[in-house]
This record gives C-alpha cells, sequence and structure tokens, in this order.
C-alpha cells in the first residue's frame, strides 16, 4: 500500500459513507417492514421521524460521493509517478487493474445515489409518503453496491505496488492497438463526429420538443437518447474530442485532459457530462411514478425543469468538448 | 429552486448563526480544538507539498541520465574514459563531467555543496536554473573567485567584494573573492551553494586530474533513457546510472509515505475527535431544549429544525477548518514549519531556514476536507437529528 494524503482521505471517506448508508439501509428496512400510513400508533409516528433521519444520511452520503469521486480521480493522477511506465491516471489504474472497477462501481454508485436524492425529494413533496416502498426497496440495494465499493477501493489501494512496471495510456488507447481502449481510439474519425454532432442535434431536439409537447413517448425517448448520447460522447472523447485538446492526432487518454497541462478542462467536461445524462435519464425514470396521485404533479413540474437542464449541461459539455476544434489551429483533417 | 426556497434556507442560517453567537462558550471550545486538529492535519499535508514541490523543482534542471561510479557500495569518484566510452553509444549527445562534493564548515557548523563549474559551463550560464540576484558570473579563465547562495552570504555574514575562506584537503586556508549572489526558482538548489571555477574546486579537494564526481549524461530521446542505463551497466560494471525518472519517483514515494505515515499517526486524534463531537451534539443543555422546543410551537417543522442543527455544525466545522487551514499554511509559509521539519526533512545538508512555498490547491483542501470536517459532520448526523424530534409539549412541561 501507498500511504499518501489522498489515500487516506478516501478510504476514510469511503468507509463513513459505507456507515451512512449501511446504518440507512437498516432504518430503511424497518420501514419497510412496519410501515403503515394509516396507524396512528406511536411506532409509525417514530417511523416517519427517521425518515427525517433518512433523507439527511443519505444527502450527506450523496455529497460526499461526489466529493471523493473528483478525489479518486485526482489522486490516480497524483500517484502516477510512482509507477515505472506511468504518464497519467491510466497508468495508476493499470498498476493495479481492480482500480477500474472502481471506477466503474463509483460512477454507478453515483447514478444511483443521485436517482434516490431525486425520488426522494418527490416524495417529500406529496402528503402521504407516497413512493416510500420504492425508496427502501432501493436502498436495500443500493448499500450492497456501496459495499462492493468501498471493498474494490480497498483491493485496489491496498494493492497498488510501486514496483509493478505499468503501461501508459499511449499503449491502451492507441488507434492500432488491441483491447477495447485501442478499438475505440481507432475508432473512425468522421462518422463518429457525425454522430456526436447529429446526436447533439437531435438531443436538443427531443429536448425541445419534449418542453412543447408533453407526451410519455417522448419522455422515454429522451431518457434513452442521453443515456446513447453517453455512450457516443465517452467514445467520441477517446476518439477525437481529447485528441483536439492535446493538440496530437496520436494521443487518445480519456484521463490526461484532467491534468493541469490542459487547464483540468477534463473535470468540468465529464461533471456536465454526467448531470446532463443523470438529468435526462430522470425525465424517464420518474415518468412511471406519475401514476401515483399524490406525485403527478409534482414529477409534471419538474420534468420540464429536469428537460431544461439536461440540454443546458449537454449544451456547456459540447461547447468545451468542441471549443479547440472550433478555436484552435489544430486539425484532425487528412490525419485520417 | 425558487427564490422563496433559498430565502428559506438563508433564514435558517441566519437563526442558526446568531444561536451559536449567543453560545459563544460553549462552542468555542470545540472549535479551538477542531481547528488545532485541523492545523495539526494541514501543517503536514502542506509540509510534504512544498518539500516535494521544491525537490521535484530542483529535479527540473537535473540531466536525464547521470552515471556515478560505486566501489565497494559506496559513491567513487568517476573515471573520465568512462565519459568518452558512454558519449560514443548511440543516442547519447554529450557527456559533461560534474565535480562538486560537500564541505563541512566549522565556524557555522553547517554543511555546503561545493560546485565546481569548468569553461565548458560557462559557455552557456543561461542552460542552468540558477540566476544572480547581484554580481556577475565567473569569467573563463578566472581564478579564485567565487558565486554563493543566500545562506551562506547570511551565516557567513558576508556580501559581494566580501572573502570567503575555506580549508583546503591539506588544511591550508583559501580564500575566495564573493562575486555573485545566486537565486533560484528552487531555494533548496542554491541557500547552500559555493560555485567556484573548476579548477579551484579540484584544488581545493585534491581531486586526481583524471576523476569527476558523476558524469551528465544528455540522452535524445527521454523514452531512450532505460535503454541506455542498461547498455551502461553492461559495459561498466561498476557505474551507476541514476535516471530522471528514477530520482522523481523516489522522491514522490518518500514524501508521500512520510507525510501519510504522520498523518495516519494523527487520525487517531481525529477518531477522538469524532467522540468529543458526537457526545457534544448529543448533550443538549435544558437552554437548548426549551428553544427547539418554543420554535416548534411556533410552528418550525422538524425538517426545518434538522436543517438548523445541520447547518450550526457546518458554519462550527468552516469556521474551525478555515481558522486551523490558514495556522497550517501559516505554520509552514512563515515559520518554516517548526515544529514538523524535524520529522519529514532528512536532508543532512539542509541549511537552516528555508523559506518553503506550499501551494493552496483545491486538491490539498479537498483532502484535508475529507479528513477533517467529513467525520465531524458524520459524527454529528445523527445527534442532530435527535435534537430536531424534539417533543415540543415535553420540553415545555419540563422547564
Amino acid at each position: 500500500m501507498i500511504l499518501h494524503p489522498g489515500i487516506l482521505g478516501l478510504l476514510i471517506t469511503a468507509v463513513l459513507v459505507l456507515g451512512l448508508v449501511l446504518y440507512g439501509a437498516y432504518l430503511g428496512a424497518i420501514v419497510l417492514v412496519r410501515w403503515d400510513l394509516d396507524s396512528s400508533s406511536e411506532e409509525q409516528l417514530a417511523l416517519e421521524r427517521k425518515t427525517y433521519l433518512l433523507s439527511t444520511l443519505m444527502g450527506h452520503a450523496m455529497a460526499l460521493e461526489i466529493l471523493s469521486a473528483l478525489i479518486f480521480l485526482y489522486t490516480l493522477e497524483d500517484i502516477h509517478a510512482i509507477f515505472v511506465g506511468a504518464m497519467c491516471a491510466t497508468g495508476t489504474l493499470n498498476a493495479n487493474p481492480v482500480g477500474w472497477w472502481v471506477l466503474g462501481a463509483k460512477i454507478l454508485g453515483l447514478l444511483f445515489c443521485a436517482v434516490w436524492i431525486l425520488l426522494n425529494r418527490i416524495d417529500q413533496r406529496a402528503e402521504d409518503y407516497p413512493l416510500t416502498r420504492l425508496k427502501y426497496g432501493l436502498l436495500l440495494l443500493l448499500a450492497p453496491l456501496l459495499a462492493l465499493e468501498t471493498w474494490l477501493l480497498f483491493r485496489f489501494f491496498l494493492g497498488l505496488d510501486p514496483s509493478v512496471i505499468t503501461s501508459c495510456c499511449g499503449t491502451l488507447f492507441s488507434g492500432s492497438g488491441a483491447g477495447v481502449g485501442a478499438e475505440i481510439a481507432g475508432l473512425p474519425v468522421f462518422p463518429l463526429m457525425i454522430a456526436f454532432f447529429g446526436g447533439t442535434a437531435v438531443y436538443l431536439a427531443a429536448g425541445t420538443l419534449n418542453l412543447r409537447q408533453a407526451r410519455p413517448r417522448l419522455r422515454y425517448l429522451l431518457a434513452g437518447l442521453s443515456l446513447s448520447m453517453l455512450g457516443i460522447s465517452l467514445a467520441s472523447i477517446i476518439a477525437f474530442i481529447s485528441s483536439y485538446h492535446y493538440e496530437l492526432p496520436t494521443h487518445h487518454c480519456p484521463f490526461c485532459i484532467l491534468q493541469a497541462d490542459y487547464h483540468y478542462i477534463g473535470y468540468p467536461m465529464y461533471l456536465t457530462l454526467f448531470a446532463a445524462t443523470f438529468y435526462g435519464l430522470m425525465v424517464g425514470i420518474a415518468e412511471p411514478l406519475r401514476r401515483v396521485a399524490s406525485v403527478e404533479g409534482v414529477i409534471a413540474a419538474a420534468q420540464p425543469r429536469w428537460t431544461r437542464l439536461s440540454m443546458l449541461l449537454f449544451g456547456l459539455f459540447v461547447v468545451i468538448a468542441a471549443w479547440p476544434m472550433v478555436f484552435s489551429d489544430f486539425t484532425l483533417e487528412g490525419f485520417y | 429552486m425558487g427564490s422563496y426556497h433559498l430565502g428559506r434556507h438563508l433564514k435558517i442560517l441566519e437563526f442558526a448563526l446568531s444561536s451559536m453567537l449567543r453560545r459563544r462558550t460553549k462552542n468555542l471550545g470545540l472549535v479551538l480544538v477542531f481547528a488545532a486538529l485541523v492545523f495539526l492535519l494541514s501543517s503536514i499535508v502542506f509540509l510534504t507539498g512544498a518539500l516535494r514541490t521544491e525537490a521535484l523543482a530542483t529535479l527540473e534542471a537535473s540531466p536525464q541520465l547521470l552515471v556515478q561510479r560505486a566501489m565497494a557500495g559506496r559513491h567513487a569518484l568517476i573515471p573520465l574514459d568512462y565519459g568518452e566510452l558512454i558519449a560514443r553509444l548511440p543516442g547519447v549527445g554529450s557527456v559533461t563531467p560534474r565535480y562538486w562534493g560537500y564541505y563541512y564548515d566549522i565556524y557555522t557548523g553547517a554543511n555546503y555543496t561545493l560546485l565546481g563549474i569548468g569553461d565548458q559551463g560557462l559557455e552557456s550560464p543561461g542552460s542552468t536554473p540558477l540566476r544572480l540576484v547581484e554580481g556577475s558570473f565567473i569569467m573563463p579563465g578566472q581564478r579564485r573567485v567565487c558565486l554563493i547562495g543566500e545562506g551562506v552570504a547570511r551565516v557567513r555574514g558576508t556580501r559581494i567584494g566580501g572573502m570567503v575562506s575555506l580549508r583546503d584537503a591539506r588544511g591550508w586556508m583559501q580564500e575566495y573573492e564573493v562575486i555573485g549572489l545566486f537565486a533560484s526558482p528552487s531555494r533548496l538548489l542554491t541557500n547552500d551553494l559555493i560555485l567556484l571555477p573548476e579548477a579551484d574546486l579540484k584544488a581545493h579537494f585534491g581531486m586526481p586530474d583524471d576523476r569527476a564526481t558523476d558524469l551528465m549524461v544528455e540522452v535524445y530521446n527521454p523514452h531512450e533513457v532505460d535503454n541506455i542505463s542498461r547498455k551502461i551497466l553492461e559495459r561498466l560494471p561498476d557505474a551507476r546510472p541514476i535516471s530522471h525518472a528514477e530520482i522523481q519517483r523516489t522522491y514522490e514515494t518518500l514524501f508521500n509515505w512520510r507525510g501519510g505515515l504522520l498523518l495516519a499517526m494523527f487520525l487517531g486524534a481525529m477518531a477522538a475527535f469524532m467522540i468529543l463531537a458526537w457526545d457534544k451534539a448529543t448533550g443538549l443543555s435544558a437552554d437548548e431544549r426549551r428553544e427547539i422546543g418554543i420554535l416548534k410551537a411556533i410552528g418550525w417543522e422538524t425538517s426545518d429544525i434538522l436543517e438548523l442543527k445541520l447547518w450550526e455544525g457546518a458554519a462550527l466545522a468552516l469556521v474551525a477548518f478555515l481558522a486551523g487551514v490558514t495556522a497550517g499554511y501559516a505554520h509552514v509559509q512563515r515559520f518554516g514549519s517548526e515544529l514538523l521539519m524535524p520529522v519529514l526533512e532528512g536532508w543532512s545538508t539542509l541549511f537552516p531556514a528555508i523559506d518553503l512555498a506550499p501551494q493552496l490547491d483545491p486538491y490539498a483542501l479537498g483532502v484535508l476536507f475529507s479528513l477533517t470536517v467529513v467525520p465531524y459532520i458524520v459524527a454529528t448526523v445523527v445527534p442532530s437529528w435527535k435534537a430536531a424530534i424534539t417533543d415540543p409539549d415535553r420540553v415545555m412541561r419540563a422547564s
């Protein structure tokens, strides 16, 4: 293990978050079993009070998840210098491949937490706690996910060995190598550019249409589009967006853009992309819940807001991503 | 989120701040202990960061590959023939011998680094990161002159035009005229430095003519450094090639490890503080209970009280965090981090009083935040909630 302040902070935060969520899941399980809104017993009153605690616990857990995700990324960057062969976060992740799983678990955990928080907020606006069972059922799923994440995180950091010779992003994300990273890096640029910018136009159009017409199908469409745009955007970042930021046609790393050399541009880029995807998804996820009468109004009011937020954030992402394509002298034309 | 909601949160925050001000003494103790803890942890993080930056800045200027000679496991002077052999390897640019050594000064009890500069180095003084604050550089062919670092000038009490006398290998005192003073982006580099003409340095240490301290090897392609090292080792088994990246990794590991170990030691204190915070937040005074009871009676909801309590915790943590971080920064930057330096520095040649420049980057703050504020906030969630569900009726009756 490497004793690094960032790693210590991450491990402590992970344990604390897990503690919060496990306690939350425990309370949630009790609520699930005993919940009876029609009862006016002392127990039901106590349960209703516990829901305040639960919301607070989860709010804290969510905030800490976001903080620790950022610190995680930066720590990967920061410790790469320890490893022979590493030049950015990719090298750190390769030094102990469990790291890739941590990254995946973190993204999933973050999305999950965010969905939970929004559902909770909707639920609290209603008089009769209509989503209680759904919420606490989800919590019972979230707890094992976060437990897994914490376990992986420990495995990753405890298993990091500075004497391991790792490979840098140039190997993993090279246009001609083997493996998933290289496959994506080697995708034909012009078709992908068309998919990216065309997809952006379609997404924004679908959003605008959603704001004009309140139809369930359109909302599901938006959610589906947001998910596919996440995939296309990530592939585009590896295949050509990063190259424009590096002004180097052979450099495809999705992590080097997080470095100081590139003005940390990766952070706002990924934050806006994931937030846009999340709000887009929420429009669809919340749709079936409109059948519940007491939250119908709340959701109906929230959906246009989420749609607008998602469009705005996605637009911002595209502006950040495309900035050097428009304003720098560098061009990939003729390279492929 | 409409402005109504925002206004409501701000009002609750305002109330939280005013109620904390009313109970100044109760909170003061907690803030002080918390701030002291943040101060300790932030000093460690800032100091290791600053030392690492200094060390790496020093390294920036060092050559891609450095070749020393080891004899009986110790560093020995390297024959100049080695340099000719290395220069013939494909991919190697120039090979420059370096002449330097340490000098223990019995008058001031400090170690100086003596570096010789030959005519070759003098042709391009601009290529070194050394910058003169005042004075002039050594001219080719010039003898018995020297350039000194700020630290040397300070302890020797000398300026330009003064003399520095050093006892040479035969025990004779040699005088050198100071013709320039150094400043450098990295103070570690020049603080204890005395730069002499190469011939003077060799005479001073009594070095044989055909030997140098080590060789700086220029490698055209940085990716080839490891290959070149291997080839040098094959041809010269007693050589010890040290690459730029290797030193960098050693520094990184060293400082991370030292800082991390110290932090880990103080985390026990953090755990104790969490218990204290939990205890403080649980033990509500009768006065506070009554206040919550009244607030509820006049229409505050449980969620409002909970928010009030969380704001109180957040405000307290923020004040303590900012105070602690500011003090930690000042400790490292202004006071040379006197409390921690002995544990963390570990350079035998380091001069007294180097000024460190800690970096206040978001990452360091984020890490500190997750080591201090996060545990505090987590420890006070449940007590805050317990306070918020206080039954107004019962409280009012009790008083």
